[in-house]
């Protein structure tokens, strides 16, 4: 155990917070220890809990944060949560949640604990890895030492990303080899179900697809009860030279919880990936999308649509990298707010000096649908290569009155002609999705969504 | 016999600046009306008012539409009581499937009017018949609606719409203008179709070659707010070579 790195003691200046976080530590890692984790994770939990108490979370006074206020995630006891089992109303919830008639394998985790009476993951003869965290850690140690620790030593994913892995008893490993192709969307259902406030969940998910592999995975956030809750979420993703590559993620958390979450991504040459967010639920959401297009001749998109109501905030953070030349990115996020919701979004796009013929493009486009709702849109193009074409675009407005005329001149009413210009505005979206089923899930579920939006139904001013 | 259209001394504007000055009309079933004038005279604002647009004040006068107060109806309800503007500018909708939307608008249409809904089978072979009428191509309803349209595709859809959902009072404003000489003889054959004996049309135009094909029962002139002038189809070929200053002089001599 001598390799095990050492946590620094707390000094005097340290906030007082933190000590609910040392003595959870304590706790798991005597709880790690027992279940026989390998030693290199032991360690890298440590030195990433050393960089968490060092840095701390973010405030407003961050550039990066600037809209999006932690302090009711600092202020909230700092407990693990603990599984739920599968309870009669899990059951319930997972039967009639979005993706439940999607075929193909499928985990579900409650409270960040892998639940395997109610997966469905099967050992395939083409070699396709589907397994919980806490066994691929065993299974695969060579591979997740490789790759958790070059992940988390650039320090990108922040000391969110840091108390993260420091923490992460679950989430999905799937390693897809090099020439498979995958039929099926794998499915990750994640359920929050606090028993007591501020419980904590904190996953962690991997994600390797080989050469010219493809593959298709699907995270799933929901929740049940209406205890305050922090999940944290990380997703790290590697896509191969050549391997076409879809992900897609629907938060749709309690009313209660605070969701904090980061994809990264690393595309590697000709590959071909769309990542989707879709932002539907929970109390206030971050989601970090940083990307690498390491290869020469990537394709990516990163889509997203946002819906907020009653007084959520929902952020999305996103960050290209293009680090080498030849490659697409475009970034389309729609953002639809009622009530006194918060839309925030920051792109930046960043465009290496040696990444000429880079092809990027970023939207975002916000519909404000009362007058309380507020949108704070962010680009920011860093451009070192001459030989570029680079755009963005922001807008932020209400529904086109002209259009919702004609509609009613028509005959609509002004309730059907508002949803459907609403809609339409979530389609352009929805439509991205190259799964056909999960896009027909969407398309219901953003349509219900909608339905359920009081602006909607309100008469004209 | 009760006029579908009767619109009595109306005056209105919008954001303070009056545009209607005192327009007097009655269209009575079966006849079709047109109204000629210079830009900017308020031929638009009239139709928009008539649709029931937002945003223009009702300074003084009435509009009935079959007896009834048109105004006080919202635009929805205007439709599905049967009157129709062909835009002027036909509204782009992005995400919004034409066929889809057409279909939603008649089933509207219908429930009010007491009839069932089509289905997509029943609707898809009505508005393919109508879509013949005016040589549309049938691809345009897979696409959303107006968008990526030709200036000239745009009209013949705002004329497919009008056949589909059959309205009492049709109000055209400049569907002629931006046709090919073709179009305009497809546009102007459908509209003759749509004509019945107990409909009325009204059309906007700036020219007369629209009404050598549909023949007015009526033309107006509509000068800074004001009908100058009323007669028959005769005087648009006269305004065709003569031009407006005429009736203009004219007109202020009169008053
Ligand atoms: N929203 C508005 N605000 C201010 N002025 C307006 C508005 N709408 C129309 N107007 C003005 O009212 C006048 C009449 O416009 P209208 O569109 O009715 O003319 P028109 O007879 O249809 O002209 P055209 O032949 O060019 O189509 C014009 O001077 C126009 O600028
Ligand atoms: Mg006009």
């Amino acid at each position: 155990m001598n390799s095990i790195s050492t946590i620094p003691d707390a000094d005097a200046a340290e906030a007082p917070h933190f000590g609910a976080v040392r003595t959870a530590f304590q706790q798991y890692e005597s709880q790690t220890r027992a279940a026989g984790e390998p030693d290199w994770l032991a360690s890298l939990r440590r030195r990433q809990l050393t960089r968490f108490l060092a840095a701390g979370y973010p405030t407003r006074r961050d550039e990066d944060w600037r809209h999006t206020s932690l302090d009711a995630v600092v202020s909230m006891p700092f407990a693990l949560a603990s599984s739920a089992g599968p309870d009669g109303r899990i059951v319930q919830l997972l039967e009639g949640s979005a993706f439940s008639s999607v075929s193909g394998q499928r985990l579900v985790f409650v409270n960040g604990h892998l639940i395997p009476e109610l997966s469905r993951a099967v050992r395939s003869s083409d070699g396709v890895y589907v397994a919980g965290f806490a066994s691929a850690v065993q299974e695969k140690s060579e591979i997740l030492r490789a790759r958790l620790t070059a992940d988390s030593e650039d320090g990108s994913d922040g000391s969110l990303g840091a108390l993260n892995l420091a923490f992460a008893r679950e989430g999905a490993v799937v390693i897809v080899p090099a020439n498979t192709v995958l039929d099926e969307p794998i499915v990750l259902v994640f359920v929050s179900f606090p028993q007591t406030a501020g419980e904590r969940t904190h996953v962690r998910n991997v994600i390797m697809t080989g050469p010219n592999s493809r593959a298709t995975v699907i995270e799933h956030y929901i929740g049940l009860g209406t205890e305050s809750a922090v999940t944290s979420s990380v997703t790290e993703l590697h896509a191969g030279q050549g391997a076409v590559f879809e992900h897609l993620k629907l938060q749709d958390e309690s009313n209660s919880v605070f969701h904090l979450a980061t994809l990264r991504a690393r595309l590697e040459s000709s590959s071909k990936v769309s990542c989707h967010s879709f932002a539907l639920g929970s109390r206030l959401s971050r989601q970090n999308v940083l990307a690498t297009l390491a290869g020469e001749g990537i394709e990516a998109v990163f889509n997203g649509l946002y819906l907020g109501d009653a007084d959520r905030l929902i952020d999305h953070y996103l960050s290209v990298d293009h680090a080498a030349a030849g490659c697409a990115s475009h970034e389309f996020f729609n953002g639809v707010l009622d009530d006194k919701a918060t839309g925030v979004f920051y792109g930046r796009i960043r465009v290496r000096q040696h990444a000429q013929k880079t092809d990027a493009k970023q939207t975002n486009k916000n519909l404000l649908l009362s007058d309380d709702a507020a949108v704070h849109t962010r680009p920011q193009l860093e451009i070192y290569a001459d030989d570029v074409k680079c755009t963005h675009g922001a807008t932020i407005g209400q529904l086109d009155p002209e259009g919702l005329f004609y509609l009613r001149s028509r005959g609509l009413p002004v309730a059907t002609a508002r949803r459907m210009l609403i809609h339409a505005f979530a389609g352009e979206i929805i439509e991205r999705v190259w799964c056909g089923a999960a896009r027909d899930v969407l398309n219901r579920l953003v349509w219900d969504r909608v339905e359920r939006t009081r602006h909607v139904s309100a008469s004209e001013q | 016999m009760q006029p579908i259209l009767e619109i009595d001394q109306l005056e209105a504007g919008v954001q303070g600046k009056q545009i209607l000055k005192g327009i007097s009309l009655k269209i009575y079933p079966g006849e079709m009306h047109a109204i000629m004038g210079p830009n900017g005279s308020g031929k638009s604002t009239l139709a928009s008012i008539l649709a029931g647009r937002d945003g223009y004040e009702i300074i003084r006068g009435r509009v009935l539409y079959q007896g009834r107060n048109l105004l006080e109806l919202s635009p929805e309800d205007r439709a599905r009581e049967g009157v129709f503007l062909a835009f002027q500018y036909p509204v782009e909708i992005p995400g919004v499937n034409s066929a889809y939307f057409l279909k939603a608008a008649l089933n509207e249409v219908r429930k009010y009017r007491g009839m069932p809904e089509l289905d997509a089978i029943e609707f898809l072979a009505l508005v393919k018949e109508k879509i013949k009428l005016l040589d549309l191509d049938e691809e345009l309803l897979k696409r959303p609606v107006n968008v990526g349209f030709s200036g000239g595709e745009k009209k013949r859809n705002e004329v497919l719409q009008m056949a589909v959902l059959e309205p009492r009072l049709a109000v055209l404003d400049e569907t002629d203008s931006g046709l090919d000489i073709d179009a305009l003889k497809i546009v102007a054959n459908g509209v003759n179709c749509l004509r019945k004996p107990d409909n009325a049309q009204l059309v906007i135009t700036h020219y007369q070659r629209l009404l050598d094909h549909i023949v007015p029962d009526k033309v107006h002139v509509l000068v800074d707010g004001r009908i100058v002038m009323s007669a028959g189809k005769e005087l648009a070929l006269e305004l065709e070579s003569k031009g407006y200053d005429w009736i203009v002089r004219e007109a202020k001599r009169v008053n």
